[in-house]
């Protein structure tokens, strides 16, 4: 080969190496969604002001479209009540979309259970969402890349490329995502999305009435939640998976869940 | 309401979004490849090894495992929510993914079974397709055979004893490539659910092995039970027929297939005992280690499905075939017993590994049961019901009995 060609041979090498590169950061979703200022939308739930009346589950369902009458969602509550034996009881009633309106601990398969007051030692709300994984489980199984972490930390589900194998729904310990029942594709949480990127709340938040859920971006260090997280003792679910959560709760027990 | 609500059962403390969402058609998926990768290590073992004992069942073997990897893609397809996406894995495969590779990997399985097939049928091929051409009334019937014969030659009509030599060798290396991918297609099944962190009765690094082991057990156990029941059918034409110089008797039947059965026995044994001991080790090491999810494991594998398991999978699946099939002199009778009793055995332990690991919940303090859905009251429930899961079950047979047709298994005459 003379060096005339080489080098034309090279230059239109390069030429093409940049075009399909440049294809390539066009056609990745997440590259779209970088913000200039650094952000990373964390939460913080803070479960002594929780008080379960499941205003929070409601606004979801509603905002997000999952069918209110169906057993999935987004977001839900849980109850836990520890008796005086040591006992733990726990449930959710319906995700909490209607608030604990009974007493009775509800176990599934039609029973419930009535735990005299007397008999308690402690009771507290849980509220639960999906934790936006920094290490996600679910965006590293989906076969197809329809699952991926946002630049600012939101795990989004692309519903035109889901396949619906349901391997992110095996794979989160957190029991976080379902298939949508009008979609019939992979669903969960994600801040509400739509609604953070337009400098509003998201629907659980604006719909608590005790501020037990909070959301924040854990790079500004003037930001309230960011300061709480960083200067008070928080602790996240399920650590022991290594998929460092980035939902911050405060007085997290040991019972739950 | 939620699709998986119609066979789930929640009991106690469970996530409000859990359901069992992988059923009975992620039971088949495991089974089906789990029979591709045996019934190949099983023709293997005479291409690559030249154990001459095997040769009948060897070409048997290669011919059911094709077509049972044409079948081996169904169970996900139909499981998929949107299966007209279901290329997406090709189109965008995200590889961190354990499943992105399972198109890459079973094309590659395939192209290597095919290809083998081709070497070892193309003398037959070539054969046929020169003996119809110099035909001078052709049917259509015959035309088209001869298309397709030709057009299966892919114009390689060379038969000389040097080109033959040389299909001879090309089958010994893709038998021998063959092996360590179809342990690799079957392994990584295994790694598909062991990789789930989430879920603490699959996660463990010895699924893999325990997948690949049980799969050559199944394979090796499907061929020997097709295999009989064919030469059954063939006793039976034959004990109808007159002797003739092109149809084998009755007697050389019997004998080749005997002998076959109880050689190929002796192998199933060998797989079976390292079947069972890996995954009675893996049961002694979580009881052992007794981690935190050993509570709600502990209940569920010697509590809810106790039957399943131990009743069920480890006595009649496993326990049972083993003593039948290490008595000696074993009888044609007893064989098809066993190998009916350890597919079931196989088929169990993949039931219990994807249904069981999903019958306790994610906070350790709720249960799931799965009730199969019998008979169907819409598509969805059809696949993922009883009649689902038949459908896969019989498709390798009807694809085989078509394959059958061009690649003939038996030959008109033939002798150990």
């Amino acid at each position: 080969m003379k060096r005339r060609d080489f080098l034309r041979l090279a230059l239109k090498g390069s030429a093409a190496l940049v075009l399909v590169k440049g294809g390539v950061e066009i056609f990745r979703p997440a590259a779209g969604h970088a913000s200039l200022k650094p952000l990373r939308w964390v939460f913080l739930v803070d479960t002594y002001k929780c008080i379960g009346c499941g205003f929070c589950v409601k606004a979801c369902k509603l905002e997000n479209e999952i069918p209110f009458d169906t057993n999935v969602s987004r977001t839900w509550v849980e109850r836990y009540v520890v008796t005086k034996d040591g006992d733990v009881f726990a449930d959710t009633p319906k995700e909490a979309r209607y608030g604990f309106t009974t007493t009775r601990i509800d176990l599934g398969m039609g029973k419930d259970k009535n735990i005299p007051l007397q008999n308690i030692d402690k009771a507290f709300f849980v509220p639960k969402l999906c934790n936006q994984c920094e290490k996600s489980p679910c965006v590293q199984v989906c076969p197809v890349g329809a699952t991926y972490q946002t630049a600012d930390g939101v795990v989004l589900v692309d519903r035109e490329w889901c396949i619906g194998c349901g391997y992110c729904i095996m794979a989160c310990p957190y029991g976080m995502r379902f298939f949508h029942p009008v979609h019939h594709v992979a669903e969960k949480c994600n801040f509400c999305y739509h609604r953070i990127t337009k400098d509003m709340k998201p629907a659980c938040v604006q719909a608590c009435p005790m501020g037990a859920r909070r959301i924040g971006n854990i790079k500004d260090p003037q930001d309230p939640v960011a300061k709480i997280i960083s200067t008070q003792r928080v602790s996240v679910h399920k650590p022991e998976y290594g998929t460092k959560p980035q939902v911050y709760f405060i007085g997290l027990s040991e019972e739950v869940r | 309401m939620v699709l998986e609500e119609i066979w789930t059962v929640k009991e106690l403390f469970v996530y409000p979004n859990e359901y069992i969402y992988w059923s009975v058609q992620i039971v088949m998926y495991p089974f089906m490849t789990g029979l591709v990768a045996g019934a190949f290590v099983l023709s293997s073992l005479y291409h690559l090894f030249g154990i001459k004992p095997l040769k009948e069942i060897a070409k048997f073997s290669l011919v059911f495992s094709f077509a049972l990897l044409l079948v081996a893609p169904l169970p996900l397809l139909f499981h998929l929510m949107k299966p007209e996406r279901n290329f997406y894995v090709v189109m965008t495969p995200h590889f961190t993914s354990a499943i992105a590779a399972f198109g890459v990997v079973l094309f590659v399985y395939g192209s290597i079974v095919a290809s083998e097939l081709w070497f070892l049928y193309r003398e037959h091929l070539v054969k046929n397709s020169l003996k119809i051409k110099n035909q001078l009334n052709k049917s259509l019937t015959e035309k088209i055979k001869y298309w397709v014969y030709t057009a299966l030659t892919l114009g390689a009509f060379d038969l000389s004893d040097n080109a033959l030599r040389k299909d001879a060798r090309a089958i010994k290396i893709l038998a021998g490539a063959g092996v360590p991918v179809a342990c690799f297609l079957h392994g990584y099944a295994g790694f598909i659910f062991g990789s789930v962190k989430a879920n603490a009765l699959w996660m463990t690094p010895l699924m893999p092995v325990i997948f690949i082991m049980s799969a050559v057990v199944s394979g090796v156990a499907l061929c020997m039970l097709t295999y009989i029941i064919i030469m059954e059918i063939r006793k039976f034409i034959a004990s109808r027929k007159r002797a003739s110089f092109v149809y084998p008797t009755l007697e050389e039947i019997k004998g080749v297939e005997i002998y076959e059965v109880q050689m190929t026995a002796k192998y199933l044994l060998f797989f079976l005992i390292f079947s069972i001991s890996l995954e009675l080790l893996d049961l002694v090491f979580r009881g052992y280690t007794a981690v935190k999810s050993w509570d709600i494991l502990r209940s569920v594998i010697y509590g809810k499905d106790f039957t399943n398991i131990f009743i069920l999978q480890y006595t009649l699946g496993n326990l049972i075939p083993f003593i039948l099939l290490l008595i000696p002199g074993l009888t044609i009778r007893r064989a098809i017993l066993a190998l009916l009793l350890v597919i079931f055995g196989v088929f169990m332990m993949r039931w219990n590994v994807v249904i069981g690991g999903q019958s306790f919940s994610l906070t350790f303090s709720g249960y799931m049961h799965y009730h199969l859905p019998i008979i169907p009251h819409d598509f969805e429930t059809f696949k993922e019901g009883l009649f689902g899961a038949l459908f896969i079950g019989v498709m390798p047979f009807f694809l085989f009995w078509v394959l059958n047709k061009i690649f003939p298994v038996f030959e008109l005459k033939e002798s150990h």
